[in-house]
C-alpha cells in the first residue's frame, strides 16, 4: 500500500464512523416514530377531505330535494342544521391530540350522516325526484363519498394504531420518553358512524 | 404482541380501570387501550376473514358466468386499453361477498391486488356478484377524476344492469367494459394528454412529504461511504455492493406489469371511489 491509500484510509474513517453510527441509530427506530405520525397526519388528512367534499355536496342535494319534495320540511332542515354544526367545529391541527374536540367533531359528522341517511330514504317516495338525472348523480357522488369516508376511517385508525402503539412499546418508548416528548398519542373514531346511527324510516 | 415489557406500568392498575388512570398522559387509560386492541383484533379478524381470489389474468370468473370465447375476447380488450393508457382494468366474478358489503371486498380486493400502476393508481375493477345480484365499479385513486362516481353508476344503470336482468353476464360485462374504456380513452388527443400529465395529485400526496431531514443526511453519508469504500477496495467490494443494491432495487421496485405473459397489479392503490347498482 502506498502512502496516499494509507492517508486515504485515515481520512475515510470518520465518514466510515459517522455512516456507521447513522445505521445504528436510524436501525434503532429513531425515525419510526415521526415517520408514523406524518403517515397518520396524512390519513387524517384525507378523512377530513372527504367530509368536506360531503359537506360541499349537500347544499346542492337539498335544492334538488326541495324542488319535489318541499313537504319534507323537516327532514331537509335537520340535514342543512347538521351540515351547518358539523362545517362550525374549527379543525385546528391538535384535534386529533384533544379527546373532547375529537368526541365532537366525530358526533357532529354522525349527525350529519344520520341526517343525510333520513333524506335519501325519504326521497325514494318521490318517483319524480329518483328519476331526476341531477338527483342521480348527486346520489352516487354521496353514495361514493360515504364509502370514501369509511375507507379514511379505516385507514386512519390503522395507521393511528401503528403510531399509538410505537409510542408505547419498545423501542419507539424510549425515543417518545426522550427525543419526541411532544407526541402524544392520537385520537381514533369509536364506532362506526353507520352502526352506531341506523337511518330511521318514518311513513 | 407487540407490547414489550416496558409497556407493563400501563396494565398494573388493572383492578381499577378508570379513564384517566394510565401511564403518561390522563387521557390515555386502560380502558381506551383495552378498546384500541380489540379493535385492532376485531380489524385483523375482519381482514383475515375475506378470503380473495388469485389474480390469474385480466379477467377472472370466479362465478364461472363467461365463455372462454368472451374471456379471451375481454382479455385482449383489456390489454389493449393497458398499452395506450396504462389503465389496469380487471373484470372479476365473485361466487359470494363473505358477508361483507361489495364497497369494502372492492376496495380491499383493489389493494391486495394493486391493480394499476404506482404512481398513478389508475387502476379498476369492474366486479360482478350474481349471487347477490350486485355489480361494481371500484374505481382507483388516479382515475377518480375521469370515472366519476356519478359515470360509474350511469354505466351500471344504463349498460350493465338491464342486461343481467335479462340474464345476458356476457353481454353486460362486454358492454359495460366498452363503456369503462370509451371513458378512460375518451379521443385520441385527449388520453395522449392525459397519460402525458396524470401522475397522481390525488388524495396520496400529502404523505410523501416527510418533514424529517434524517433520512436524506443518512443516504448522502451512505452514498459517500461507499464511493469511498469503492475507491479503498475497488474490484471485488464494489462488484458486491452493486449486485446487493441491483438486487434490492429490484425487489422493491420491479413489480411492473411487462413480465412476459402472466398479468399482475402494477402496485396502484384504491379509496372507495366508483359506484356500486343491484339487479
Amino acid at each position: 500500500m502506498s502512502r496516499f491509500t494509507a492517508s486515504l484510509v485515515h481520512l475515510a474513517r470518520v465518514p466510515i464512523i459517522v455512516v456507521l453510527l447513522g445505521l445504528l441509530v436510524s436501525g434503532c427506530g429513531i425515525n419510526t416514530i415521526p415517520s408514523l405520525e406524518e403517515s397518520a397526519k396524512a390519513k387524517w388528512s384525507d378523512v377530513l377531505n372527504q367530509y368536506q367534499r360531503r359537506a360541499d355536496l349537500i347544499p346542492n342535494l337539498v335544492e334538488t330535494v326541495k324542488g319535489y319534495a318541499a313537504q319534507e320540511r323537516q327532514v331537509l332542515e335537520e340535514v342543512t342544521n347538521a351540515r351547518a354544526r358539523a362545517t362550525q367545529i374549527q379543525i385546528t391541527p391538535d384535534l386529533v391530540n384533544n379527546p373532547e374536540a375529537f368526541k365532537r367533531f366525530q358526533e357532529a359528522q354522525a349527525q350529519l350522516s344520520g341526517a343525510l341517511g333520513r333524506l335519501l330514504a325519504v326521497s325514494e317516495a318521490y318517483p319524480d325526484l329518483k328519476s331526476n338525472q341531477n338527483f342521480l348523480a348527486l346520489q352516487s357522488q354521496l353514495e361514493g363519498t360515504e364509502n370514501r369516508i369509511a375507507v379514511a376511517r379505516r385507514d386512519y385508525i390503522e395507521a393511528v394504531r401503528q403510531y399509538n402503539t410505537e409510542l408505547r412499546t419498545f423501542p419507539g418508548v424510549i425515543w417518545a420518553s426522550t427525543l419526541y416528548k411532544g407526541n402524544k398519542p392520537m385520537e381514533t373514531f369509536t364506532v362506526a358512524e353507520d352502526v352506531k346511527r341506523p337511518p330511521t324510516v318514518k311513513f | 404482541m407487540m407490547r414489550g415489557a416496558l409497556s407493563l406500568p400501563t396494565t398494573a392498575p388493572l383492578p381499577r380501570p378508570l379513564a384517566g388512570e394510565g401511564w403518561g398522559e390522563g387521557r390515555y387509560g386502560l380502558r381506551r387501550v383495552c378498546f384500541a386492541v380489540a379493535t385492532f383484533f376485531l380489524l385483523i379478524a375482519a381482514a383475515l376473514a375475506l378470503d380473495f381470489p388469485t389474480l390469474s389474468g385480466r379477467v377472472v370468473d370466479e362465478a364461472n358466468i363467461l365463455d372462454p370465447a368472451a374471456r379471451a375476447t375481454l382479455t385482449e380488450k383489456l390489454a389493449d386499453l393497458e398499452t395506450k393508457t396504462t389503465d389496469q382494468l380487471v373484470v372479476v366474478t365473485l361466487k359470494s361477498l363473505q358477508g361483507t358489503s361489495i364497497e369494502d371486498f372492492g376496495v380491499q380486493l383493489g389493494r391486495r391486488w394493486q391493480v394499476g400502476q404506482k404512481d398513478k393508481n389508475n387502476g379498476v375493477l369492474l366486479i360482478v356478484v350474481p349471487s347477490e345480484r350486485q355489480v361494481r365499479i371500484e374505481v382507483g385513486y388516479g382515475l377518480e377524476g375521469t370515472l366519476t362516481d356519478a359515470v360509474s353508476r350511469l354505466i351500471i344503470e344504463n349498460a350493465i344492469v338491464p342486461r343481467f336482468r335479462a340474464n345476458d353476464f356476457p353481454g353486460g360485462i362486454a358492454r359495460g367494459v366498452d363503456d369503462i374504456i370509451s371513458v378512460l380513452t375518451g379521443d385520441a388527443e385527449e388520453w395522449k394528454q392525459r397519460a402525458a400529465q396524470r401522475p397522481d395529485t390525488v388524495s396520496t400526496s400529502p404523505s410523501t412529504q416527510s418533514d424529517s431531514v434524517w433520512p436524506v443526511v443518512i443516504v448522502v453519508l451512505i452514498v459517500v461511504g461507499v464511493i469511498i469504500l469503492c475507491f479503498l477496495w475497488a474490484g471485488a467490494f464494489c462488484e458486491a455492493v452493486f449486485q446487493i443494491l441491483s438486487v434490492i432495487s429490484s425487489v422493491s421496485g420491479g413489480r411492473g406489469s411487462g413480465s412476459s405473459g402472466g398479468f399482475s397489479g402494477g402496485g396502484g392503490s384504491f379509496g372507495g371511489g366508483g359506484a356500486s347498482g343491484r339487479w
